[in-house]
């Protein structure tokens, strides 16, 4: 059974995604992946100021398994990647919620966050 | 649903996170495959390679048939106990499968593949024409690895004196019976340990004696690693029905001499040979960030192309290692295409960590 806080929203595939009090949106991946992927011993970070649209292709988890590629969950602007992952990629295991990869300054939070699965739909996605 | 082996409960009951391995339900790891990987390097572990067939050969063709089935000589094998790593060939040098051959007082014990046990018995069966040689399938048989500087201390002070004698005495690459446990100081991991093959009905128990005794289970994504590292081949990655020994590291497992030891593949290999052995089997070091991964397309410059055979992260080395199948002339330098960029690599001895010592 993995954790699913009830204050994020998830992609299908894996990604969670945090609306912070500055209008950004924090994106990571869930504690399920995590778990499934095994090791992460590599993250591919996107690069700042690169625009997605929901679903476009935002990076990727390399565990010692198989490499990942991970989405992003919403449309927007990358304004933040965490560098921290770099040195330290097993904190994607250890703390999925806590470590973060990328910030995009959304284009239309609203509208796409709803577009997401609350924490009782991605239960039920993972089967769990 | 995959096979089982006897402990397939008690790698659940040790939650086991499962993977087919073969057709076989296997422990993949049992939290996290890195740790498991160091504690081998560090201390030692258990793995559960159950899967793996044991075929005894008795009869007074015994060895006269190992000799015309297999690419090493067991001539070479001078006491009981004495061991030596084998191909078993196709006619056009392909390799059918890899082995471990120990000399018994009965005759022979071929400890072969968990995926290729069906088809290895078939091929051997096949090849029995002529000689009197009877082969047994010891299905009934389990078989633990104890892997790790600290293994045979460890395990020395679990079991009967008699067999704690026998651990220490045992020579690297030896395998003796001791009462119904056959002990070998044998492994796929490049640090010392055991290989222990016993009665289905005692794996169990003895399994939880060690995990008792603090002994980690380890499951096949670090023994995956620790091969990996050791520069140690899998059959179904480097080696196939499609590739000779000799483009696969495997060259010093032929014995050419007698010349006159027909072994089956042995007029394929001289023709290669006489041709020109066209690649080899090497290892790669990425120096950057990133995972090499199998089948990957390595590039060297003026030279050509080749491919990943297995690739993943070194937990010991903290960076990405390979063993890959390269042109001849390939020098110390290549590339290798990731994601569609192309990313340097250092070409190496492949063999990338030995007695938990780095050797690149």
């Amino acid at each position: 059974m993995s954790n699913i806080p009830a204050d994020l929203r998830f992609a299908e595939s894996h990604e969670w995604a945090r609306l912070e009090a500055d209008g950004s949106v924090t994106v990571g991946i869930s504690d399920h992946a995590q778990e499934a992927l095994g090791d992460v011993v590599f993250v591919e970070l996107a690069e700042v100021g690169k625009t997605f649209a929901a679903g476009d292709q935002a990076g990727v988890v390399e565990s010692v398994k198989a490499a990942s590629d991970i989405y992003s969950p919403i449309a927007g602007e990358v304004v933040a990647v965490n560098e921290e992952l770099d040195g330290s990629p097993e904190s994607l295991n250890s703390d999925p919620y806590g470590a973060w990869i990328f910030k995009l300054k959304p284009a239309d939070a609203q509208a796409d966050l709803a577009k997401l699965l609350d924490a009782a739909g991605y239960k039920a996605a993972i089967g769990e | 649903m995959g096979q089982r082996t006897p402990l397939f409960d008690l790698h659940l009951a040790l939650g086991a996170k499962l993977v087919d391995f073969g057709g076989w339900d296997m422990p993949l790891h049992y939290g996290s495959q890195v740790e498991e990987h160091h504690q081998v390097r560090r201390d030692c572990g258990i793995f559960d390679v159950s899967h793996m067939h044991v075929i005894d050969v008795s009869g007074s063709g015994a060895k006269p048939w190992l000799q015309h089935l297999l690419a090493n000589d067991v001539g070479r094998l001078q006491s009981t106990g004495r061991a030596l790593y084998s191909a078993m060939l196709d006619t056009r040098g392909g390799i059918v499968d890899d082995m471990i051959v120990y000399l018994t007082d009965e005759g022979y014990r071929l400890v072969v593949n968990a995926a290729t046990g069906a088809k290895d018995m078939a091929w051997m069966n096949a090849h029995l024409a002529g000689f009197d040689v009877q082969l047994t399938h010891r299905s009934e048989l389990a078989m633990l690895a104890i892997q790790g500087p600290l293994a045979r201390h460890k395990i020395a002070e679990l079991v009967t004196q008699a067999r704690a004698e026998l651990i220490h005495t045992l020579k690297p690459f030896e395998g003796q019976q001791q009462g119904d446990w056959f002990i070998a100081r044998t492994g796929y991991t490049g640090e010392d340990g055991l290989e222990i093959i016993l009665p289905s009905d005692q794996a169990c128990s003895f399994f939880n004696d060690m995990v008792g005794a603090g002994i980690s289970p380890i499951g096949l994504g670090a023994r995956d690693t620790l091969r990996l590292e050791a520069g140690m081949n899998l059959y179904g990655q480097e080696i196939d029905e499609q590739v000779s020994p000799l483009i696969s590291n495997m060259a010093w497992t032929v014995a050419w001499t007698p010349a006159d030891r027909d072994f089956i593949g042995r007029k394929a290999l001289e023709a290669e040979k006489a041709k020109g052995v066209e690649s080899r089997l090497v290892g790669l070091v990425l120096e950057e960030r990133g995972v090499l991964r199998a089948h990957q397309v390595v590039r060297i410059a003026e030279v050509g192309e080749g491919e990943i055979t297995s690739g993943s992260f070194s937990p010991t080395l903290s960076k990405s290692i390979a063993l890959a199948r390269v042109p001849m002339a390939t020098g110390d330098r290549a590339e290798v295409e990731i994601r569609g960029k192309w990313y340097p690599v250092r070409v190496v001895q492949p063999t990338f960590v030995r007695h938990g010592k780095a050797l690149i």
